[in-house]
């Protein structure tokens, strides 16, 4: 649709590929068959370069969906390496394959009726996580660097806390899970135990349930009425004339002048 | 091949050279002049693309005739359906729901939670995987008026300040007075918020707020959120079922023009599948890949306007699509960073804009628009745009200064995970600067909406980004994932109330879709008309479409 634009235009434009007329091409293997490629595209470019059009595989595009885990060798090189499509740039002779989907275990269970011992409850939905045979294939999987080894063996010790953050920037791809020797879904358990913690670990917001106690109970219903009333006149001056509250006021002690409307 | 190319360290020499000099005055206050509100006026008039008449032109049929839209937007109002709307049997099902949720992003997935838990059953249509959406790029923190020192009162008015006061009233009020609820339900789900020790939550300021209420989780808060409820729908697999890979291509309407349902198309087999469902609420998201006037995005694979293209065929109509949110400083350069944010904390912790000589060429801290136009400006018509080996322009964001001005170790420290994004490929942003030109990151109008997310269709709703109103023409950070949770539950509730009220068997038609064509007819547009909604962006470049024999403009 906007092809007929885009080509008026000497830019690049959008998410296409228009490599510059020097462009030094090389050949990667995308699922063993050879395309010849720009050389500085990412994986998933490239795979669109030659004329794939992605249905599974292609999420965000920037590195946080998780959408696009990719195996990858060069001819010669017995190593399997791993990456995300949208994050890894390709390089001449890569044999490329992204995986479109890998099942993972993941038992269902209910938060709000867990039993008292949360390691316990770990134990029970993922008896598998304690059977990890050390490897360290997960970690050198990883596409996000996480030391997937290691949180799991903070899951063994019960340290549920350790875990959650460890694994927190976990994105899903199930790369892990795919290398894995003794069957874990490092993945959805390391998901369970950060919901566990965030539910049952971290302290929760007083103040937080205050105001939604407030909230609940009619207190800033009419206040909205009004404003929304409003001439948009005056809501201007309401704006331009509210306080800001300093950058540097210490959590939940700062209090505006006008306290009318807190 | 990492790094800058030798060519662009040649250029960087220059804004090297002039460095120095610029410290110095950056450092007794002194800056490049900042544009009079008549100048900004003007180039925004210029430059900014909302501004811009040509590539935007009046759509001719629907409930917006002869409403101006961007060109990318105009061409799929205008689009006809992939369904032959006379040779359809639709007498038989092949699901039947109460409420069927159309896109499986925040919005989407708070909405299908909100229905069974109200004890609806509910079926989720997304055209990727559930979670793929905008909602998990979401970086900066979610808004909502939880401290001592504040309420919704002051949130409101910021929400309506930076939207220019464009907004619709009713919705800023909703979305501000329910945030502290939204909170509330996300750490109850077991979000790992970031907290003090005696579990207050940790806010910061946003862009024009007057009180700090952002909340965070890392700097991934948006994903974070979505994996939750995602995960929290996976443990309710009786009450919610969900169809990936599987979008919505029509709505089904009744005799009254009604919605009753949708057909669905599953991607991978080529099957239509019609879904019966009591009430409809629509959560497809924006419209970056549009790429409107050609702009690299920062939005997600999945964010065609597929629901405004449906919506508009039932007869919703829309409000404020004409304007769209371009973030200044999206990245250009590594190509896998391409359209990335470069938040607005680079510039305020000083790092300036100069274009290719290494001289400045605008104040670093306009509001957004006009930021983005200063910078649309100096590479498009003033000829001083720096050109990355992919072929695309922009202007460098000089991030050194900031070590410089603020010590070694600051941009480790106060950006870590953009010195990580550049470090993966050999650039360190501490000691080099960045490409950037703006990049299109919201869409801030869609369907009309009521503040409990009903269209003005009986049986349709919507949430979320796809929906208009809400921040009016300009959206503040760390309010878009409140609107999307905010509104999914108002949604959903409403929807809930409407299927448990519905009398009668549903008798699904596409009469919205056969008058729709005529209307294409009688403008005399059918047969230029393209088949929408767009699904999947085309980026297969043009020496494989050349050889693609037989293949229509559009794909299928």
């Amino acid at each position: 649709m906007a092809d007929e634009k885009n080509k008026l235009k000497p830019l690049a434009t959008g998410d296409r590929t228009i490599p510059p007329e020097d462009a030094k091409m090389i050949p990667v293997f995308i699922m063993g068959r050879e395309y010849t490629v720009p050389e500085t595209l990412t994986v998933m470019k490239a795979v669109e370069y030659a004329g794939y059009t992605y249905v599974r595989g292609c999420g965000c595009r920037g590195g946080i969906c998780g959408a696009c885990a990719t195996f990858y060798r060069f001819i010669g090189d017995y190593k399997l390496r791993a990456g995300l499509a949208c994050q890894t740039i390709v390089e001449p002779n890569m044999i490329i394959v992204q995986l479109p989907f890998f099942p993972a275990n993941r038992p269902g269970y209910d938060l709000e009726n867990l039993g008292g011992d949360p390691h316990e409850a770990l134990r029970s939905l993922y008896p598998e996580v304690f059977k990890c045979v050390g490897c360290g294939t997960c970690t050198r999987t990883c596409p996000m660097d996480i030391d997937v080894m290691d949180y799991i063996a903070l899951m063994k010790r019960g340290d549920l806390k350790g875990a959650a953050y460890k694994s927190f920037d976990c994105v899903l791809c199930g790369l892990c899970a795919s290398r894995c020797p003794a069957q874990i879904s490092q993945f959805t358990a390391a998901m369970f135990v950060r919901r566990l913690y965030g539910k049952t670990g971290l302290p929760r917001a007083a103040h937080l349930e205050k105001r939604v106690e407030e909230v609940k109970g009619g207190k800033y219903e009419k206040v909205m009425k009004e404003l929304v009333a409003k001439d948009m006149e005056e809501v201007k001056k309401l704006y331009v004339d509210r306080e800001r509250e300093p950058d540097l006021a210490e959590p939940g002690k700062w209090l505006p002048e006008d306290k009318k409307y807190l | 091949m990492t790094g800058y190319t030798p060519e662009l360290r040649e250029l960087i020499k220059k804004v090297e050279a002039t460095r120095p000099q610029r410290v110095e005055r950056a450092r007794k206050g002194e800056h490049f002049p900042a544009l009079t509100m008549e100048e900004r006026k003007q180039w925004l008039n210029k430059y900014h693309p909302d501004f811009k008449s040509e590539e935007r032109s009046k759509v001719r049929v629907g409930p917006n005739k002869d409403a101006v839209f961007p060109d990318e937007v105009r061409v799929l109002l205008e689009s006809r359906s992939r369904l032959d709307p006379s040779g359809i049997d639709l007498s038989k099902a092949d699901y039947s729901t109460d409420v069927l949720v159309i896109g499986a992003g925040g919005a989407g997935t708070a909405a299908a939670l909100t229905a069974e838990q109200a004890g609806c059953k509910v079926l989720v249509a997304t055209k990727l995987r559930h979670g793929d959406a905008n909602t998990v790029m979401a970086e900066g923190g979610i808004q909502g008026a939880d401290q001592e020192g504040d309420s919704p009162y002051y949130h409101y008015l910021d929400v309506m300040g930076g939207g220019h006061f464009t907004n619709q009233p009713d919705l800023a009020s909703a979305l501000t007075h329910d945030a502290p609820l939204i909170l509330y339900w996300l750490e109850s789900l077991g979000v790992l918020f970031d907290k003090l020790p005696d579990g207050r939550m940790k806010v910061r300021h946003g862009g024009g707020t007057c009180r700090k209420r952002m909340h965070s989780a890392g700097d991934m808060t948006g994903a974070e959120i979505m994996r939750v409820l995602m995960d929290e729908a996976r443990n309710r697999t009786e009450g919610i079922k969900v169809l990936e890979f599987s979008p919505a291509v029509e709505l089904l309407t009744d005799k009254s023009g009604h919605v009753v349902g949708a057909v669905l198309y599953n991607l991978e087999t080529k099957e239509y599948y019609i879904i019966r469902a009591k009430a409809v609420i629509m959560a497809t998201g924006g419209f970056g890949r549009l790429h409107i006037q050609g702009f690299a995005t920062t939005n997600h694979y999945g964010a065609t306007a597929d629901g405004i293209v449906m919506a508009y065929r039932a007869g919703v109509e829309l409000q404020d699509l004409e304007s769209t949110q371009y973030h200044p400083t999206g990245v250009v350069y590594p190509e896998q960073n391409v359209g990335l944010l470069i938040t607005e904390k680079v510039r305020g912790l000083g790092a300036q804009l100069t274009n290719v000589d290494g001289s400045e060429f605008c104040f670093p801290l306009e509001p957004r628009d006009v930021e983005s136009s200063c910078i649309i400006r100096e590479c498009l018509d003033s000829g001083k745009a720096v050109t990355t080996p992919t072929g695309r322009v922009g202007v460098w964001l000089d991030s050194p200064m900031i070590d410089m001005l603020h010590g070694e170790g600051t941009v480790r420290k106060e950006l870590p995970a953009k010195h990580i994004q550049f470090k993966r490929y050999d650039i360190d942003i501490s000691k080099f600067p960045m490409i950037v030109y703006p990049t299109l990151h919201y869409q801030n109008g869609g369907l009309k909406i009521n503040e409990w997310g009903e269209t003005a269709v009986p049986g349709l709703y919507s949430a979320g980004e796809v929906s208009g109103g809400v921040h009016g023409k300009n959206r503040l950070m760390g309010n878009s994932l409140l609107d999307v949770l905010v509104f999914g539950r108002r949604s959903a509730m409403r929807a809930v109330e409407y299927a448990k009220g519905l009398k009668g068997d549903l008798v699904p038609t596409l009469n919205h879709v056969k008058a729709f064509h005529e209307e294409l007819k009688k403008a005399g547009i059918m047969d230029e008309a393209c088949v929408g909604p767009m699904l999947i962006p085309d980026y297969s470049p043009d020496h494989v479409k050349k050889r693609q024999w037989g293949v229509a403009t559009l794909r299928e």
